[in-house]
């Protein structure tokens, strides 16, 4: 579901730098591995065809009706030290039809991984998920969204880190030094959703350059106690999520620019499992942009299990989205609501399906989501996704979507 | 077993053997048979789930489960899927208690999200299988009112009958009988009770290997489902005992990167 893809930019990096230094890092790594007793090396990963198609003709002739794209994704892992060590490489590539800023290579993936008694280290290029919601993820700040590959912003980029993990009777405490700063993806000028403009990656500015740029801080204390799951968090560094600046270029033409700034944010998570509800909040306070702000996103999961003697289940969710800054947030979700389904057939393909609506409740704007899925055989599983956009008025920052009612369906093997 | 200690009074203060009401007996009987299974420390075996339809048709699933025994309460279990490919990764841990609700943890690979989930859904099919969650929990005496009901003889092995009731909540069951072996105390059959008291299902354990000495484990399970013609054979592998799991094996940090 977008939550910040109106007003929050990022800028296609350097990107053949980024590639490069990837791939030294890589290869570093590799050798480590191969100076290690290779026992087994494990390769998975899933291979996929997608097509995406809208239903409206676009803004912008520019833009395209429909497009297919393929996308690889293997893993390799190593394990020794009887499991204590392990090394893992997932590389990413999508090549997409019309819009070369959705072709993108990423290293989600390279970490070399030590495990103690009361205590992991993780060194390399990851993945850290923050949160309890669905309908948006406010506390998870460790990774950029690669926001070209959904708009649901679910898929990000590898963050290289230092990740040192505590673990001990009062917790576990996480401390991480994350070092290199990677911009948001956005769709190009031939792509969809996207802004009008189209935001100008290549102008991107930030607050602090060089190291105080590349560097940020975080730590995450987390502990489950009978019913309760709670984690508390603080993040210092360049923000994952840009200010838009609108500006005019020499030839008198308008760009949007993505500005990243230094912010602080203090996250909480909580869960309360209930028998059969799960009651979700997060929240967040942000400062370095504008005013500190403070948003937040509460509610439940409830659970019907076994309906009718079959293996169907069905599951209500419903959140509420809040952002202090009200009609002047960036973002799309200030004071939404979000009603939905959830189906599990529980059958041995594993088909699901979850339809929702956000409505907000400022601008009348409502955001359908329909996603489905279903295992094919042993191997295949399909994937689809059906997005439709109600727009109330001109003043939502959701107003750029009202032409972009699409459908993603996608094909993957796994291996 | 919070209630062992209490239990095991009971029985040695209740009239000899002979005058045994069928409660009675059947409470000694999943006593002994809990007795002789205690100690074991700690498990780690492959799973291969064979899912096979009335057709013929047949879907399989492999993971990996690792059981940490605790004494006094429920066990911790760590299940570590292989295949299906789509959802290899993905790993579910379990605190089991006898009647508080059990504490579960999902975790999703793609999103690297643990995310704490619902224990009430007892009831519901294992990765699309005749197996429901609750068929799958470590056997704890205090979940359970026991009766004894008679003796018989299945495949030359006499056995006792006894009656098991779920105490604990949202079983999708109204009772369970029970075969089991009374010079081994192993379960060899159980047949389960749907909520309208109709017989649903029949599991039949064999090929079991004696470990350390003391435990039995079934290599080959198979529960077939009368009402849908389903059934589903389980065939364990490489069974370890005495690995030196401690609570760090089965917490939030391990359930994130186990293999």
């Amino acid at each position: 579901m977008p939550d910040n893809l109106a007003f929050n930019g990022g800028q296609k990096q350097t990107l053949l730098l980024a590639i490069h230094s990837k791939l030294q890092f890589g290869l570093i790594l590799v050798c480590f591995c191969s100076i290690s007793p290779i026992a087994a090396l494990e390769i998975s990963g899933y291979g996929a065809i997608e097509s995406l198609s809208f239903f409206h003709p676009p803004l912008d002739p520019q833009q395209h009706a429909h497009y297919l794209s393929i996308a690889i994704e293997p893993e390799f892992y190593h394990a020794w030290d009887e499991g204590l060590q392990s090394l893992v490489f997932v590389p990413y590539y999508r090549l997409s039809q019309h819009d070369s800023s959705r072709s993108h290579f990423d290293i989600r993936e390279l970490t070399w991984l030590k495990v103690a008694d009361d205590w992991e280290l993780k060194v390399g290029i990851r993945k850290e998920f923050w949160g309890v919601s669905e309908a948006q993820h406010l506390v998870d700040i460790i990774n950029q969204t690669d926001l070209v590959e959904n708009s649901d912003t679910e898929d990000k980029l590898g963050q290289p880190m230092i990740n040192l993990s505590l673990i001990q009777d009062w917790g576990t405490l996480d401390l991480y030094l994350l070092t290199g700063f990677q911009t948001r993806t956005f769709a190009g000028r031939a792509g969809r959703l996207r802004s009008f403009p189209a935001i100008d990656v290549d102008a991107e500015e930030f607050e602090k350059h060089g190291l105080e740029k590349h560097l940020a801080y975080a730590f995450r204390w987390s502990h489950s106690v009978a019913n309760w799951d709670i984690g508390i968090s603080h993040f210092y560094g360049t923000s994952r999520d840009p200010s838009l600046r609108r500006n005019i270029d020499k030839a008198g033409q308008t760009r949007l620019i993505p500005y990243y700034e230094m912010i602080h944010q203090t996250g909480l998570d909580l869960q309360l499992t209930l028998e059969s509800v799960l009651w979700t909040l997060e929240t967040i306070v942000r400062s370095g942009q504008g005013k500190t702000y403070f948003a937040s996103t509460a509610g439940f999961e409830y659970s019907f299990y076994n309906l009718l003697g079959s293996a169907l289940d069905i599951g209500i969710v419903s959140e509420y989205l809040y952002d202090s800054r009200g009609s002047h947030a960036p973002v799309v979700f200030q004071d939404d609501f979000l009603v939905a389904l959830r189906f599990a057939l529980n059958d041995i393909q594993s088909t699901e399906l979850l339809a929702g609506v956000i409505f907000d409740r400022r601008h009348h704007t409502r955001f359908y989501n329909i996603e489905a899925s279903r295992r094919l055989g042993d191997h295949w599983k399909i994937e689809l996704e059906a997005r439709f956009f109600s727009v109330g008025d001109n003043h939502d920052p959701a107003f750029i979507f009202r032409k972009d009612d699409h459908l993603r369906l996608e094909l993957r093997y796994y291996f | 077993m919070k209630h062992l200690g209490l239990l095991i009074i009971v029985s040695l203060f209740s009239a000899p053997v002979f005058a045994l009401t069928a409660a009675e007996k059947g409470l000694q009987i999943i006593l002994e048979l809990d007795k002789r299974d205690t100690g074991f420390g700690d498990t780690q075996a492959t799973l291969t789930m064979r899912l096979m339809n009335r057709k013929g048709g047949h879907s399989l699933r492999s993971l990996k489960i690792n059981t940490l025994e605790v004494i006094g309460d429920g066990d911790k279990s760590l299940i570590i899927f292989h295949t299906p490919r789509d959802i290899k990764g993905t790993a579910f841990l379990s605190y089991t208690h006898a009647l508080v609700p059990d504490e579960q943890w999902l975790y999703l690979p793609a999103l690297k999200r643990v995310k704490r989930i619902s224990s009430s859904n007892k009831s519901g099919p294992f990765l699309g299988s005749e197996y429901a969650f609750e068929d799958l929990t470590s056997f704890e005496v205090a979940k359970y009112d026991a009766k004894y009901l008679r003796d018989e003889t299945i495949e030359g092995i006499v056995c006792f009958v006894i009656e098991l009731t779920p105490r604990y909540e949202h079983s999708g069951y109204t009772k369970q009988l029970a075969w089991i072996d009374q010079d081994r105390y192993i379960v060899l059959k159980i047949d389960y009770y749907d909520r309208k008291s109709a017989l649903l299902k029949t599991q039949l354990f064999s090929h079991y290997q004696h470990y350390l000495n003391q435990y039995w484990r079934a290599d080959e399970q198979l529960m077939s489902n009368h009402q849908n013609g389903k059934s589903t054979a389980l065939h364990w592998q490489g069974y370890h005992f005495g690995l030196g799991f401690t609570a760090r094996n089965f917490d939030k940090s391990t359930l994130k990167r186990a293999r």
